[in-house]
């Protein structure tokens, strides 16, 4: 391991070697995009939160008093649209998988660092115009955009809002494309694809994704603008459309894009169950294999959303079959990262309190994913907050806790600085509590019948329905800490050595903050990955 | 507080027994990662800073078995799935019709003799409904919790459901898809009834004119009288008995004439041409309304079965009974 | 694309400073070349399976305003992009010998071939718009065919629309290659743009040679 350099306010690296507003707007830099995409996320994770917020306001009581109707769509609309495609798709990818690719793969930068800034425009730009859609009166087709009513009958914003997520679109996959070149041809001498972090391997098997889903969603918001522009007919039945069609072109990419969502969480997973337990992955060909696999099988069970819509029973049952098959690849991933504790010398520190948190949630999260696969329970639950909770568990108590497992475990990297340990583990207990109490309630009075998107709802179902927002508020807090000493650290915190874990990887043999051009001398790649052997051992094995 | 909703119809049982197993799976491995984790993280917890951990070795043989037994499992999840689902999907041939028109943001629902309501059904226990609905609009779902059943309602096509209510009661019907500001509002009520209730609930109010018989005015109106009357030269087929026979395409294949076809065949007769006929019906899309297409329907349903009440005072031509010779 | 293609100022000028040598950066430039093909194919996929799935419902309406097109005019369109295929292979040819004026020459071949195309295509939509054949509040459902021949013309506006998007995009990249080729940016060793625009110029032809037919062959003479 590396000996720290010289303290980071001596040297030059990549926060300190220009200034100015206009050093980085135009930079090239991955690293100093990471940071953009970081501010990029939050604010739209912000508004995001905030439209829950209304949304459970709305449901502490069954009559839809605070809000009108009209608005409350309009909130779930725009929490729906910001959390996915401004928050969660463009999250990892461009926070983590821009500032951690080129450090771990040993290169200087990705292969097109223009295009990488372009998509953070392309991003900035698509999420404005949402914005101002929610500005100007919202949408209230729900983030699904069902037709005929988003084209014919819904008169909100539904023009803007696709178009921004339209223009987003390439953002992500111009993002997909460059990370797929990078990780082909800017690896260090000795990075072979077997020695490659898990992490880069997980947001391989995201790019593909990106690459190959994201057109067709481009395509089909495309149509629905136009159809609402010029009355094409293409999904109205009116005309002879077929409404159906939609929700094929639809799933065909949102199906894949939920895999978009939780690939970079377990790819984050993977590292930290190794550096906390100080100790090689268990099983790294098979956690990398199934990444790959799951990247490949999202593509093939679009349909099990659409269970009830008329699809053809046949179809039902293959749509169903194959999500099933796309499980076993998850299922393979976390054995392995609860084989990797095992005899493992694990320090509990904060992100790895996330890691085990992401495991247990994703865990129960994605066998309720298996309750809605099996075609007699779906007929029942399809459209209730069973769903709701279903993708919560997923969503939030997977993706949004390895995401924060992973900034804090690199934030020494990207700050150069150390997050406060103490408010750092009291916010991950309330954010775990806190999400427990929100969503579990969720799957109940969703199997008690009560639908999704409903602005009122019968009595009966109140008291789960004020546990939920209780258990909101309480996350919502757990939220607000750690960007409080997020921002603080930033400023005021303790200065981080350069592998303040002793974990493994090229990453943390740079200094922290690194220097712009990641490493003094391009590293060369001898061994394994994950190996914590000390020298003695070393021997021993030779 | 409870934990299932009322079990109130036949499939019910069925599908809360495959949550309880699915309950039951997702408990285990949930609680199995969850204190493995939890276990080894202070079992093996870090005494000294610079610990590291003992290597363990990779083991080709716990991978086969954590792929296997999930895999395993899984199948059995998928197997019991459609086992219900078939239940669920596949209607019983002594179904009575209720036919439902949703639109933004009311339920419409039809019983064959004529009786209307809206977003109230009464339905008798122990007999099989069968639902044809249509939606005037955007897309709805009909859906009641204690039945365990939902189906979309997708508007251009008829979506066909059924149930067989088990245990008499009032119970929440919701409409589950969303379909614009008032969807939560688009709910109602299901009464189940005993059949000696449902039948002293049917004679009590006046039944309007029957589907069928509505149907058979709209016959005449949109002039389909003039290609089906039966008459010598006809230009189109008869359709008397067509409801559920096989027809012969012209492509060479063929179709079994249910309510998706006939309504098919009305909005855009061209999709699937009858052999032997030219295509010249023309498309009625957009000129009927869902409700005119359903008492449609209903007509040339009535006219496979004994004729319905309000066929022999309507205006509509008689209808030969036998097919024409170019129908097995 | 045109960061792998900039000039920095590095030895050799072409190379930029993030890859160890020409070779690599060539590697990636056509490797994320493919890539992005590979989501053009998909982009345009979403609209054939909407026109495959409505061509098997609505055949007859489907062929009947597909008889409507002007397959001279469509004819000529094809014989004109395969024409311009040539015409860019020639260029790239050309680059790869270093001969600076024929690139030049054979890129601007290659616009006006691809002008040709839009110029055509101008007509085409013109005719279209005089008969009220244009989806939307001023169509007119054609005489003997059934209303859902809308939705023949809404998917031909579509994707021949898009289609036509990509040319214009497509003329403009040849423009700003030509006047680097007037400059002397390109040698035999450092030609990658010219490659790869000629790789997308293909593609785009591609997408028209699956275009023409369905669009207007299939189903003809079958009334
Ligand atoms: C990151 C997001 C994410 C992820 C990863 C998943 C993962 C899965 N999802 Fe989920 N899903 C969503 C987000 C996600 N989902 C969203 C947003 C919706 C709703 C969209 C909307 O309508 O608005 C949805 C809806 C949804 C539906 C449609 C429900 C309906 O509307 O009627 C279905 C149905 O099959 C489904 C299934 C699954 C399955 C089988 C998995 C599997 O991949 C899960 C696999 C994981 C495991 C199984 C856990 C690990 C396993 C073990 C530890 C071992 C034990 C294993 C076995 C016994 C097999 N999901
Ligand atoms: C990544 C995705 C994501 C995330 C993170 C969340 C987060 C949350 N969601 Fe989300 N949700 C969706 C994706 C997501 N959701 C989707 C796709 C839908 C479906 C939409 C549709 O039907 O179309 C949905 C629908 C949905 C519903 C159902 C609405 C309905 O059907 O009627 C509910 C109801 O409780 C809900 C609640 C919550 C809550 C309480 C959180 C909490 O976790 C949020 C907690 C966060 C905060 C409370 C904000 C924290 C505060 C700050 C960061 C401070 C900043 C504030 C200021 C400076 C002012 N969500
Ligand atoms: C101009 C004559 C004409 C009119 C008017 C007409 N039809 Fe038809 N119809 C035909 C012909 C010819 C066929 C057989 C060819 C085909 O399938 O299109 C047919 C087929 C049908 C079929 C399918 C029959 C089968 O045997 O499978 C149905 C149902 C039908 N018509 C109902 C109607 C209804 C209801 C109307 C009025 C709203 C109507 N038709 C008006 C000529 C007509
Ligand atoms: Cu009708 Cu929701
Ligand atoms: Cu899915």
């Amino acid at each position: 391991m590396n000996t720290s350099t010289a303290p980071a306010s001596q040297r030059v690296h990549y926060l300190n070697a220009s200034y100015g507003v206009k050093s980085w707007l135009l930079t090239t830099d991955h690293k100093r995009i990471a940071i953009l995409y970081l501010i990029g996320v939050t604010v739209f994770f912000a508004i995001g939160g905030v439209a829950a917020a209304l949304i459970r306001l709305e449901l502490l009581t069954p009559a839809g008093d605070v809000l009108q109707a009209e608005t409350y769509n309009k909130m779930f609309t725009t929490h729906g649209v910001m959390m996915i495609f401004f928050f969660m798709i463009p999250g990892i990818p461009g926070v983590l998988g821009n500032f951690l690719i080129p450090l771990m793969i040993g290169a200087k930068d990705v292969a097109f660092p223009r295009l990488n800034l372009l998509s953070w425009y392309l991003f900035m730009i698509g999420g404005l115009t949402a914005l101002w859609a929610v500005v100007h009166g919202g949408v209230d087709t729900g983030w699904t955009f069902y037709t005929p009513y988003s084209t014919v009958y819904s008169n909100g914003w539904v023009v803007v809002t696709a178009v921004g997520i339209f223009i987003s679109g390439f953002s992500s996959i111009l993002t997909g494309l460059n990370f797929v070149v990078t990780i082909h041809t800017m690896r260090a001498p000795g990075m072979t694809w077997m020695r490659m972090p898990l992490f880069c391997w997980g947001m391989y098997a995201t790019a593909i994704i990106q690459i190959l889903g994201t057109p067709v969603i481009a395509i089909t918001l495309l149509l629905v603008a136009a159809e609402r522009l010029f009355h094409l007919g293409i999904f109205d039945p009116a005309q002879g459309g077929d409404p159906v069609l939609f929700q094929h072109l639809f799933w065909f990419y949102s199906h894949p894009a939920v895999y978009l969502m939780i690939l970079p969480a377990m790819a984050i997973i993977s590292e930290l169950v190794t550096a906390f337990a100080r100790k090689p992955i268990f099983g790294y060909k098979f956690i990398a294999g199934s990444s790959v696999a799951i990247a490949v099988l999202s593509f093939l069970v679009w349909g099990h959303h659409m269970f009830v819509s008329g699809q053809s029973v046949y179809a039902g049952l293959v749509f169903s079959f194959l999500s099933f098959m796309v499980a076993i690849p998850s299922a393979i991933k976390v054995f392995n990262w609860t084989a990797t504790l095992y005899k493992g010398s694990v320090s509990y520190q904060t992100p790895l309190l996330y890691a085990l948190g992401f495991i247990g949630l994703f865990t129960f999260g994605g066998l309720t994913g298996l309750m809605l696969a099996s075609l007699g329970l779906d007929i029942h639950v399809h459209d209730t907050y069973f769903i709701v909770a279903h993708f919560h568990y997923i969503m939030v108590g997977g993706t949004i806790m390895a995401y924060l497992g992973g900034l804090h475990y690199w934030w020494p990297k990207i700050s150069g600085k150390l997050y406060p340990e103490y408010w750092s583990r009291v916010s991950a207990w309330v954010i775990f509590i806190g999400f427990n109490l929100t969503f579990f309630p969720q799957f109940i009075v969703g199997y008690l019948g009560m639908p999704r998107r409903y602005h009122a709802y019968p009595d009966e179902f109140q008291v789960l329905n004020v546990m939920s927002t209780a258990g909101a508020s309480i996350l919502g807090i757990g939220y607000v800490i750690p960007l409080v000493y997020f921002f603080y650290s930033w400023r005021y915190g303790k200065d981080a050595a350069d592998n303040p874990w002793g974990a493994t990887g090229l990453e943390w043999e740079t200094p922290s903050p690194p220097p712009t051009e990641n490493f003094p001398e391009t590293p060369v790649v001898t061994g394994r990955p994950y190996d914590y052997r000390t020298d003695e051992e070393e021997k021993a094995v030779v | 507080m409870p934990f299932f909703p009322e079990e109130a119809s036949t499939f019910a049982r069925h599908v809360d027994g495959l949550y309880i197993f699915l309950i039951a799976v997702t408990a285990f491995f949930s609680l199995l990662i969850g204190t493995l984790v939890v276990v080894f993280a202070i079992k093996y917890h870090r005494r000294s800073p610079d610990e590291v951990a003992t290597e363990v070795h990779e083991s080709g043989l716990l991978e086969i078995v954590w792929t296997v037994i999930p895999f395993g499992l899984v199948l059995v999840m998928f197997a019991w799935g459609i086992s219900v689902y078939f239940r669920i999907t596949r209607p019983p041939a002594n179904a009575i019709d209720i036919y439902v028109i949703a639109k933004q943001w009311m339920w419409k629902l039809q019983h064959t003799d004529g009786h209307r309501e809206m977003n109230e059904l009464h339905v008798p226990v122990g007999v099989p409904v069968r639902l044809t609905m249509a939606s005037e609009d955007v897309i709805h779902s009909f859906y009641v919790p204690a039945f365990r059943f939902k189906r979309d309602v997708v508007p251009g096509r008829f979506s066909t459901a059924w149930f067989e209510a088990s245990k008499p009661g009032k119970y929440h019907l919701f409409c589950a898809e969303f379909c614009g500001t008032r969807h939560s509002n688009m709910i109602g009520w299901v009464y189940a009834m005993k059949p000696t209730d449902y039948q002293a609930w049917l004679a009590g109010g006046s039944p309007g004119e029957s589907l069928a018989a509505a149907g058979a005015k709209r016959f005449v109106e949109h002039a389909c009288n003039t290609c089906h009357g039966d008459q010598p030269g006809a230009r189109g087929p008869s359709l008397a008995g067509l409801f559920g026979k096989q027809v012969p395409l012209a492509n060479g294949q063929t179709v079994v004439a249910d309510e998706s076809y006939l309504r098919e065949s009305i909005v855009n007769s061209q999709a699937r041409l009858v052999a032997g006929y030219p295509p010249i019906m023309p498309t009625f899309q957009g000129l009927i309304s869902e409700e005119g297409l359903l008492q449609l329907v209903a007509y040339i349903k009535s006219l496979s079965s004994a004729p319905p009440a309000g066929a022999a005072t309507s205006a509509a031509p008689a209808l030969s009974p036998e097919r024409k010779s170019t129908r097995p | 694309m045109s960061d792998a293609h900039a000039a920095a100022h590095a030895t050799p000028p072409e190379l930029r400073h993030h890859f160890v040598d020409l070779e690599a950066q060539k590697e990636a430039s056509s490797l994320g070349m493919w890539m992005f093909l590979v989501t053009e194919v998909l982009f345009f996929g979403g609209m054939f399976t909407a026109y495959v799935v409505y061509r098997a419902s609505y055949r007859r309406a489907f062929e009947g305003a597909s008889n409507l097109l002007d397959i001279r005019l469509g004819a000529f369109n094809t014989a004109v992009l395969i024409l311009s295929s040539l015409t860019m292979v020639l260029a790239v040819w050309a680059a790869s010998q270093g001969k600076k004026k024929l690139i030049v020459l054979f890129l601007l071949l290659t616009m006006l071939l691809g002008a040709t195309f839009l110029g055509v295509k101008v007509v085409e939509y013109k005719q279209k718009f005089d008969h009220h054949e244009v989806p939307g509040a001023h169509f007119v459902v054609p005489k003997g065919l059934a209303p859902q021949s809308e939705l023949f013309f809404s998917l031909y506006f579509c994707m021949t629309g898009l289609h036509a998007l990509h040319m214009i995009i497509g003329i403009g990249l040849l423009a700003w290659l030509a006047a680097k080729a007037r400059r002397g940016a390109f040698t035999p060793r450092y030609y990658t743009p010219v490659d790869m625009v000629g790789l997308y110029w293909h593609f785009v032809d591609i997408v028209w040679i699956f275009l023409f037919p369905l669009l207007y062959l299939l189903g003809r003479n079958t009334l």
